[in-house]
């Protein structure tokens, strides 16, 4: 291995990325003043792209899509946007914004979504596929239970990864870069040989997935060839580490198609490289954004073939290419660099952008002109969301991580998480008030409640039965869950990505709920106000009278922002007692996606005086309309919930109006520094930023054209708002705008 | 402690007097405009005042407003605190804060010993024992708003005589020697007069604790208020400032301020 030029730790004998970036970086203080604009190759290259994406969303989405070929690492020819132009090369497939099948996550889903672009897969694979090989879907059905079925249909389990693939899961790129493939095959041959008996089960998985992951290694080389790139030796220099760092990403993506493709962290570590490459007079303050402008457009190119119901759960096509960004070191320095500042300027040299996914890792000890690009950043382009650095970094244990998907906490190269999608929590809350039965079709769901034909709701009552409710489908949810991540390693193993990773990682199951402020503004009506349930023949609730008046969830009034927080830790509570597959530990989110809206379609109305299908509000944000004390009260509220109890994340998504935001620019982006600064000392982990006029969204809607890369931050992503459906836009739309003058 | 028990307790601990409540017309949790930072701003009731443009127009009655213990607006503020940063703070607006002077001086002073900046967005027309003792020692800024340069304007704009009394709290806190800005609602064909603008800056231009005077453009933010109170709303003929008016006006007003903004 090349290493002179750095110095020398642990890593230059093991493979510990962390080590390296402790010992070089070399964090940056200074202002955004250094930035410079787009190089004329790279603006050729971004016009191209703009064609293409405008003649993708003409042509319903989709540009072109092979129905020939199972994408794998090395299933495609080399494919080019405009060799002259391209710094950084690399495509998911030989053409932009090809889509590609992805079979073994269900063949179903990908004949579905090959049916709706009107084309069918090849027949001979139509015919493997339904004769001779099985699938993570098919894996799935054949072990999941009558009762588990059940509650994935009436929609109190819903959008779980049981017909797609699971993602979630963030390779250490930078591996490729720092060790070269070479290295990497031989540190994994020593681990294998040191896996050995006696052979339980879990032994002889172990060392199936090993060999599953050098084999992988070695089609990582063979990618690396196809574009005389020489990936088995280290990167050489900065433009090299870009390149290299992003053929370990192609090889992910270009073989799973997972809901969140996390980058990870790559930003400090690609610094390393180009601070030295800039002070050995090698390259010029240009080039540098140049690699990372190009680097960055591939993020934005990266497409996967969906069907359109995959676009309620996960609207306006994202990938969650989530770059983690910032954030301190344990040893108290910054890892902010350059290059950070390098990563949020793509955002003007190529215009604003839900993908990458930039997430600020924000400390109130970052430096002040990082904090202030930042938030000048998010009121120019909604396009970045912020997590709290020293909540997680306490909570989680390490300095060195990535953000999964959205909100979620992971430790790169060292962990890896299983995504679950999220339960219905305020189904589930129905449940309680309804003997146990689903009130939209009567279905028996749960044992043991007793049916209420009280003229009013009884609040000791309610939580007795909801806590009854929660336990039966905390223990349905699990059993999902094990089934799921067992067959996904079974059959869509992904070997890629765990080939970056730490041989025996640990690993974090993540389960989720939605509804939260539903639950807790019922609770609050039943527990402070009067409520009368109004029942059908059939004895279920169809509407609530409410007498009397409530504290809402989102006016930081504890009486109410109590019951939020309870709901969390008590459910959290009882997933934690269940067994985990692979003794994964148990975390949990509040986090919806976009999925707010189905569930609130599959739910009837509730005690708080929604109306039956009323979306839902987004991740643990309070309802729409209900926060009347002003922006702070409203992330107070949010903040109650305890990360501890919601390890998995905890999203909220803040939008306001510029001018709420403060009189002029200046005063703008310390207004946005001083409420992350207040949030975070609040411990709340998660914060959406859209600066944006209400009649900018309506104008969107009417001209759609006009507005190609309008951005904006829904539960912990972002979408081109023209992307989205137009019932999701109108939720867009009506929720809380904080504005007061 | 139960949670019940410790309500209890804090109840007992907050029985009101005259002495420690304050009628309050709203709050609003991020303010931004009504000081410098992120403030709380707590807008009490009542007001002597009829300003033409009053955009808290259900703020005016002396007699509405719901009470509320200084500690509980403080506990309030405390709860925001962690916003504040190292400009932010609390502004006390309305209404016309100086008509609860007296009650005031203990929220503010409690405020002051939890390290809270405080702020006074007032007309300026009560210069008494209590308004003196608060402005000497208790607000840290005050943001007092010059109506109208001309005594005939005054009395038009608000309906009542005297603009001296603005004058002279301006002087009393100049003479204080703590921090001041100036606020000026500029309208179109009413107050936006280079002559008045200039009699402005003549008038304060040698004020050292004037930090800035904030212009502030009018709308028409406040009408259905108005009519919802029932009341008629005069300047329903005015219109808004065009950039260029704010711009003129800042012009003159730089020549005699160190800082001018538009808010």
């Amino acid at each position: 291995m090349e290493v002179k030029q750095f110095k020398h730790g642990i890593w230059t004998e093991k493979v510990n990325v962390r080590d390296f970036v402790i010992n070089n970086i070399t964090p940056y203080h200074g202002t955004h003043e250094f930035l410079v604009g787009p190089s004329k190759k790279t603006q050729n290259l971004w016009d191209i792209c703009k064609v293409a994406t405008q003649e993708e969303r003409q042509n319903n989405g989709v540009r072109c899509v092979d129905t020939e070929t199972i994408s794998t690492v090395n299933a495609f020819n080399a494919g080019y946007i405009d060799k002259d132009n391209e710094v950084i090369i690399g495509l998911q497939t030989d053409e932009l914004l090809k889509r590609t099948m992805k079979p073994f996550g269900g063949f179903k889903v990908v004949q579905k979504a090959l049916s709706e672009q009107g084309v069918s897969p090849n027949k001979n694979l139509t015919n493997l596929f339904s004769k001779y090989v099985k699938t993570h879907n098919d894996g799935v059905f054949d072990a999941y239970t009558t009762e588990i079925k059940k509650f994935r249909s009436l929609g109190f389990l819903t959008g779980l990864p049981d017909n797609y693939a699971r993602g979630r899961i963030i390779g250490d790129y930078r591996r490729v870069a720092l060790y070269g493939i070479h290295f990497l095959i031989a540190s994994k041959k020593e681990d294998l040989e040191a896996i050995t008996g006696p052979m339980t089960e879990a032994v002889i998985r172990l060392r199936e997935e090993v060999s599953e992951q050098i084999k992988s290694l070695k089609e990582i080389i063979a990618l690396g060839a196809k574009y005389d790139l020489d990936l088995g030796r280290p990167a050489e220099n900065a433009h090299e580490a870009v390149q290299w760092t992003y053929m370990g990403y192609l090889a992910a993506v270009k073989e799973q198609d997972g809901a969140a493709m996390s980058l990870g962290n790559v930003s400090t570590f690609l610094d390393i490289y180009i601070k030295n490459d800039l002070e050995n007079g090698l390259i010029t303050e240009e080039d540098a954004q140049e690699y990372i402008d190009q680097f960055v457009m591939k993020l934005r190119m990266v497409r996967h073939l969906r069907m359109g119901a995959y676009d309620e759960i996960f609207a306006g096509d994202p990938t969650w290419v989530t770059e983690a960004i910032g954030g301190m070191f344990e040893d108290g320095r910054t890892k902010v660099t350059k290059t950070s500042f390098r990563f949020l300027n793509t955002l003007y040299n190529l215009g604003p952008s839900p993908e990458p996914n930039m997430t600020i890792l924000w400390s109130e000890d970052l430096p002040q002109n990082f904090k202030d690009y930042c938030t000048k950043v998010a009121i120019d382009t909604s396009s970045i969301q912020f997590e709290n650095d020293a909540l997680m970094r306490k909570s989680r244990g390490s300095d060195d991580y990535g953000i999964a998907c959205c909100v979620s906490y992971q430790e790169i190269g060292k962990s890896i998480q299983f995504f679950g999608a999220r339960t219905n929590l305020a189904k589930t809350l129905l449940l309680a008030i309804n003997g146990g039965r689903c009130e939209e079709t009567g279905v028996k769901m749960v044992e043991g409640i007793e049916a209420c034909d009280c003229k009013y709701l009884d609040f000791d009552k309610v939580i007795v039965n909801f806590k009854i409710a929660m336990k039966a489908v905390a223990r349905v949810y699990n059993d999902a869950m094990n089934i799921i991540h067992y067959m996904h390693d079974k059959y869509y193993y992904e070997k890629a990505q765990m080939a970056l990773i730490d041989t025996s990682p640990s690993v974090n199951i993540a389960y989720g709920i939605a509804g939260l402020s539903i639950v807790a503004d019922s609770l609050s009506a039943i527990k402070y106000a009067k409520v009368k349930p109004i029942r059908n023949e059939d004895g279920l609730t169809v509407d609530f009278k409410i007498e009397g008046e409530f504290p809402c969830y989102g006016n930081d009034e504890d009486s109410v922002d109590e019951l939020a927080a309870n709901a969390v830790t008590d459910f959290n509570n009882e997933l934690k007692q269940l067994p985990v597959y692979k003794n994964a530990e148990p975390t949990m989110s509040v986090l919806t996606i976009t999925s707010n809206v189905s569930y609130g379609k599959k739910t009837g109305a509730t005690p708080d005086g929604r109306a039956k299908g009323i979306p839902f509000a987004p991740g643990a944000n309070p309802m729409h309309g209900r926060d009347s004390q002003g922006a702070i009260a409203s992330l107070n509220s949010v903040a109650k919930i305890n990360y501890e109890d919601s390890q998995d994340g905890i999203s909220n998504t803040f939008s306001i109006v510029p001018k709420s935001l403060g009189a002029n620019i200046e005063d703008q982006v310390e207004n946005l520094a001083a409420i992350l600064d207040g949030y975070f000392l609040r411990k709340a982990q998660h914060l959406n930023v859209n600066v944006l006029n209400k009649e900018t969204l309506l104008d969107a809607m009417e001209h759609p054209e006009e507005y190609p890369q309008l951005t904006i931050r829904v539960s912990g992503y972002a979408v081109n708002f023209v992307r989205l459906t137009k019932e999701q836009q109108l939720e867009v739309i009506t929720r809380s705008f904080h504005e007061s003058m | 402690m139960s949670f019940l028990f410790r309500c209890l307790i804090k109840k007992i601990k907050r029985i009101k007097t005259t002495e420690n409540i304050l009628r309050i017309h709203s709050i609003e949790s991020f303010g931004t405009h009504d000081g410098p930072g992120v403030r709380f701003i707590v807008f009490l009731q009542g007001c002597k005042l009829k300003c033409l443009y009053c955009h808290n127009p259900d703020a005016i009655d002396t007699t509405g407003g719901t009470s509320y213990h200084i500690e509980e607006l403080v506990e309030m503020a405390l709860k925001m605190k962690s916003y504040f940063g190292k400009k932010g703070g609390v502004t006390v607006s309305g209404g016309e804060p100086l008509l609860q002077s007296k009650a005031l001086i203990p929220f503010f002073k409690r405020l002051k010993e939890e390290g809270i900046h405080t702020n006074i967005d007032t007309n300026g027309r009560i210069l008494n024992h209590f308004s003196k003792a608060l402005l000497d020692d208790y607000a840290d800024l005050i943001m007092l708003d010059i109506k109208h340069m001309t005594e005939s304007g005054y009395v038009a704009l608000t309906g009542m005589p005297h603009n001296e009394i603005a004058f002279n709290l301006a002087k009393y806190r100049e003479d204080s020697g703590k921090k001041m800005w100036l606020r000026y609602v500029l309208i179109p064909g009413i107050t936006d007069d280079s002559k008045l603008l200039h009699a402005m800056g003549m008038h304060f231009k040698d004020y050292n604790t004037i930090e800035k005077i904030e212009i502030q453009p009018y709308h028409k933010l406040g009408i259905h208020k108005w009519d919802t109170l029932g009341w008629d709303y005069q300047l329903k003929d005015a219109r808004e400032n065009t950039e260029e008016e704010l711009q003129a006006a800042s012009d003159i007003l730089k020549k005699y301020f160190k800082e001018v903004k538009i808010n």
